[in-house]
């Protein structure tokens, strides 16, 4: 296959005259706890209300006030919302970064900064537009000890008038924000006017970036995967929560608290149809999970890798006992504390075995809020009819990120509580066994504590059908082959991938999580820019389906993306496909604590493919 | 004959449990047999019991009694999180939990301190003898310094009380016993089941295969030699219609909150129960002569407990129907609508 010079690669180029209009990225450097939260979220929202494709992404220290953060926003007309590799505009906040950021711009980004920093001085081929900030914010709010608060605010103002975002939505923006704070508004607003007064009259326009109105956001919505993720629980009737906070799973619970808070008090009484503990750790958190399932109740936990380590025997517990949970791993860079505020697909390989002995558990990948709702709604579903701990595999960057999506479709039909005894099966059956396979599925019947049913013990220790101990040879065998049998039901239930075709590729891409947005973006690239066409898998669900094989049978070479070091996804495949299917399999990986982007995935195959 | 039935008319039978695989004379199967006719005359229904464990000999001893309930032999040290999910889950539940001196003062201990501060409706028996058993008599947490195992190794390291550590935590009822002291542990055992809150039960329980000999301060005769009762106690359940007639310059009367009332008759000393601070340094008194106060140490019978505190509707979490778990379509449309 003829493959391109690098060099031809579509690249920013800053000698076109033609304006970028909506595709681009902005990146706002701040310090931590300087408040710029609002003043991001604004500029983020009025770019969504002008129905341009957006996303935007945190990128924040592990500390409360004072290190480095940086905000980034992509607009796309071609709705690519992955994270872009370049920046296009710069606004350097931060003294301290201030010279790395403009040292890290490509030739021709522009650079919006504090007059004061002199960031002009550093390099020739930017465009600089340098702001009194002090000045500007000074005029605006006369108490000093608020001007910190509102600075930011000058910022939106002037990149407004650069860009071409209309002012009213803007001011929309900052009032959902701030709701009903007058004052607040009224100082943000007056900063937000001076800003762009500022720009209009001192700032002479350089660069080629535009923001038009489109019409791509219509009925569209703007949220964090893990309040999206909190969002199903509370849709699945969860009603036991118990969790330990940790970055950067901790905001998926407080979600879900808030909304259990609002809209799970009953109304007759005033009382919860919920149970939440702030347990002492991630060990007693999934204990709970455990005991609540083995009760009954529909019972959740969110964690992150390191939470992930301590649960490890509880997961084993609950495979081997068979009682149904649900745990949320947001992963974030290990190993170790590791980078307890990036982004990383770390776990996969982790997780899929957790615990000693054989062990095999589900992982549900969702990609984007839509299916970090919808996975975590099935997640429920899946845990109680196959009775044993099933992950839900979301990471830092769905989880803390802003994303649009369509709004959640209310969740109709029953919930699945799986297989419960019932008198009238008791009956029918006789001699019922808490982990005898009636049905050939390996899925056993359970009795709850106090339904009415014959009681069972559970143990981690090895047991008969009848949950009694034993040691024998034969029944740990038998035993241990039915939840086998169990985990290849578990294939027919969980999501299927999702497969994008094309018949004229010989390559193929296999992508899962949030590495989607990148990959999409990437197999535009490749075909553009390359002539490369790729077929594409995506991965929802440990373990795989028979499409999986399938797809490597199609191609002949598939790249595996993933957020990893280790090519875990790959690793978990090899274990499962043929030889034959295994020496077709690529990999291209991304772990350096950022989102994983397009171009770094077209580069990873562009020479893997002409190195061939 | 007529067979001896209780209140719901159910022999002891479903109350007892499987053969025992302990050591033939371990106080364990002594504090099971009073488990038994614990629930046994208190006319519990075993099908609303759950008995939890954790790891070790003591861990063993659910599978030996109450074999119509539902059991769960957990993991080392982590029976209290088990058990909270569970009683949260079904807060009509009976939960007992049995565990040891390594698995509530080792691995446990962290679990352990977090379920006494919750108060959660638990009766939590603690089958102490000083020493791991399965693992083959190496020391535990609650050893007392000084203590020799039978190799000759001496224990340095202080013991953690395990009642202090419940009472200062928020334990609401705190008792430590004898295995050997059949009356006493039985009477505890059922004020403990009319009782709403966490019942930490101490029991010291020798280990007559590792830890029975001279120089072990938890052997059978170390321990009939230092124990004390703190009171005689007594025990009135709700149920029985009976006035008692005693001295009430010698007594004090404990109303329990299902109406019960313990009756703590003076011997050598007056102790009051209800006064913590007094309980603690009781505790302490008796630590430093190398002797074990016994008897209900402390009681709070109004005091909050965890599915009080949660503010639970009154039926089971776990049986509620979706309607009530999942809120209208209108609900997810408003949080839709904010996001927008």
């Amino acid at each position: 296959m003829p493959v391109p010079d690098h060099a031809a690669a579509p690249v920013h180029d800053d000698t076109a005259a033609a304006p970028l209009v909506n595709d681009f990225s902005i990146q706002v450097a701040t310090a931590n706890g300087s408040g710029s939260q609002t003043a991001n979220l604004v500029l983020l929202r009025s770019l969504f209300r002008m129905g341009i494709p957006v996303s935007g992404k945190n990128l924040f220290p592990s500390n409360i006030a004072g290190l480095p953060t940086w905000y980034t926003i992509r607009a796309s007309r071609f709705g690519y919302i992955g994270r872009k590799k370049e920046i296009d505009l710069l606004v350097a906040m931060n003294p301290e970064t201030a010279r790395d950021d403009v040292m890290a711009l490509a030739p021709g980004a522009a650079v919006v900064f504090d007059q004061a920093l002199g960031l002009e001085s550093l390099r020739g081929d930017l465009i600089c537009y340098p702001v009194p900030f002090d000045r500007i914010v000074a005029a605006v709010c006369p108490e000093a000890k608020l001007r910190r608060l509102v600075r930011n605010m000058v910022y939106d103002g002037v990149l407004a008038c650069l860009l071409g975002i209309d002012l009213d939505e803007m001011r929309q923006a900052l009032r959902k924000q701030l709701g009903r704070k007058a004052k607040a508004l009224a100082l943000n607003e007056a900063a937000l006017d001076a800003g762009s007064a500022y720009a209009g009259e001192s700032l002479v326009k350089r660069d080629r970036l535009r923001v038009e109105r489109m019409n791509a956001t219509a009925g569209k919505l703007l949220i964090e995967g893990n309040a999206a993720a909190a969002l199903g629980c509370m849709m699945a009737g969860v009603t036991v929560v118990a969790w330990y906070p940790i970055t950067p799973s901790s905001s998926l619970c407080e979600s879900l608290i808030d909304y259990l808070r609002k809209y799970r008090m009953d109304p007759a009484t005033g009382k919860a149809t919920f149970a939440v503990v702030q347990a002492e750790d991630e060990i007693a958190s999934l204990g709970m999970v455990i005991g609540a399932g083995w009760a009954g109740a529909r019972a959740m936990t969110a964690t992150s890798g390191p939470g992930i380590s301590l649960m490890s025997e509880f997961a084993g517990l609950g495979y081997y006992v068979e009682v149904p949970a649900v745990v949320f791993d947001v992963q974030r860079v290990g190993p170790s504390t590791g980078l307890p505020t990036r982004t990383q697909q770390g776990d996969i390989s982790l997780v899929a075995g957790l615990s000693h002995g054989d062990t095999r558990h589900p992982m549900l990948l969702p990609a984007s809020v839509g299916e970090a709702y919808e996975m975590a709604i099935a997640a429920f579903d899946l845990a109680e009819r196959l009775q044993t701990p099933v992950f839900v595999m979301l990471d830092l960057d769905l989880g803390m990120n802003t994303w649009m999506s369509d709004p959640f479709p209310y969740p109709d039909g029953p919930i699945d509580r799986g297989k419960r005894l019932t008198p009238e099966l008791l009956q029918q059956l006789g001699d019922w066994g808490r982990y005898r396979d009636v049905d050939g599925d390996g899925i056993p019947y359970r009795t709850v504590p106090f339904d009415g049913l014959p009681a069972w013990f559970a143990r981690g220790t090895g047991h008969t059908d009848q949950a009694t101990y034993s040691e024998r040879p034969d029944d740990y065998v038998r035993n241990v082959d039915r939840l086998a049998r169990k985990f290849e039901t578990a294939r027919g239930l969980v999501p299927a991938p999702v497969v994008e075709d094309d018949a004229q590729a010989r390559i193929g891409l296999v992508a899962f999580g949030t590495s989607h947005w990148a990959t999409v973006e990437s197999r535009d690239q490749l075909a553009c820019g390359y002539g490369v066409r790729a077929a594409y898998l995506r991965v929802r669900a440990y373990p795989f389906t028979a499409t999986l094989g399938e797809f490597v049978d199609r191609c002949d070479r598939v790249y595996v993306i993933e957020q990893n070091r280790d090519a875990q996804m790959l690793g978990l495949m090899k274990l499962e496909l043929e030889p034959a299917r295994v020496a077709k399999l690529r990999s291209v990986r991304h772990y350096n604590g950022l989102p994983i982007d397009a171009r770094s995935i077209t580069d990873a195959v562009v020479a893997q493919e002409a190195g061939r | 004959m007529s067979t001896k039935v209780n209140r719901l008319g159910l022999e002891v039978q479903p109350y007892r449990g499987s053969k025992t695989t302990l050591c033939a004379g371990c106080g364990h199967n002594a504090i099971s047999e009073r488990i038994i006719d614990a629930f046994f005359e208190m006319g519990i229904d075993p099908a609303q019991v759950v008995k939890l464990s954790g790891i070790g000999c003591s861990s063993k001893s659910p599978a030996y009694f109450l074999g119509a309930s539902h059991g769960f032999n957990a993991v080392h040290g982590r029976m209290p999180s088990v058990a909270t999910g569970a009683v949260l889950a079904n807060r009509r539940l009976i939960a007992i939990g049995v565990s040891g001196d390594g698995d509530t003062g080792a691995i446990g201990i962290g679990q352990f301190v977090h379920l006494m501060r919750r108060n959660l409706p638990i009766l939590y028996v603690i089958e102490d003898n000083g020493c791991y058993g399965l693992t083959k008599g190496q020391f535990s947490p609650t050893a007392d310094l000084g203590s020799i195992l039978k190799s000759g190794v001496v224990n340095q390291l202080p013991p953690i009380d395990t009642c202090s550590l419940a009472i200062s935590l928020g334990a609401s009822f705190v008792a430590r016993s004898f295995s050997g002291d059949k009356k006493q542990l039985l009477t505890i055992l059922k004020a403990a089941l009319s009782h709403r809150g966490t019942c930490m039960i101490d029991v010291l329980s020798p280990c007559v295969t590792f830890n029975d000999h001279d120089g072990s301060t938890k052997s059978y005769s170390y321990v009939k030699d230092h124990e004390e009762p703190l009171s005689d106690v007594s025990f009135v359940p709700f149920f029985e219609d009976i006035s008692v007639e005693y001295d009430e310059g010698a007594t004090q009367s404990v109303t329990m909150h299902d109406g019960s009332r313990l009756l703590l008759h003076k011997l050598e000393r007056t102790y009051d129960p209800t006064d913590k601070l007094r309980a603690l340094t009781t505790l302490q008194e008796f630590g430093r002569r190398g002797e074990f106060a016994t008897g209900i140490i402390y009681v709070e019978p109004d005091h909050e407990h965890f599915v009080d505190l949660l503010n639970l509707v009154d039926e089971p979490l776990a049986s509620l129907p979706l309607e009530r778990v999942r809120p209208p379509r209108a609900a997810l449309d408003e949080v839709m609508e904010a996001l927008r």
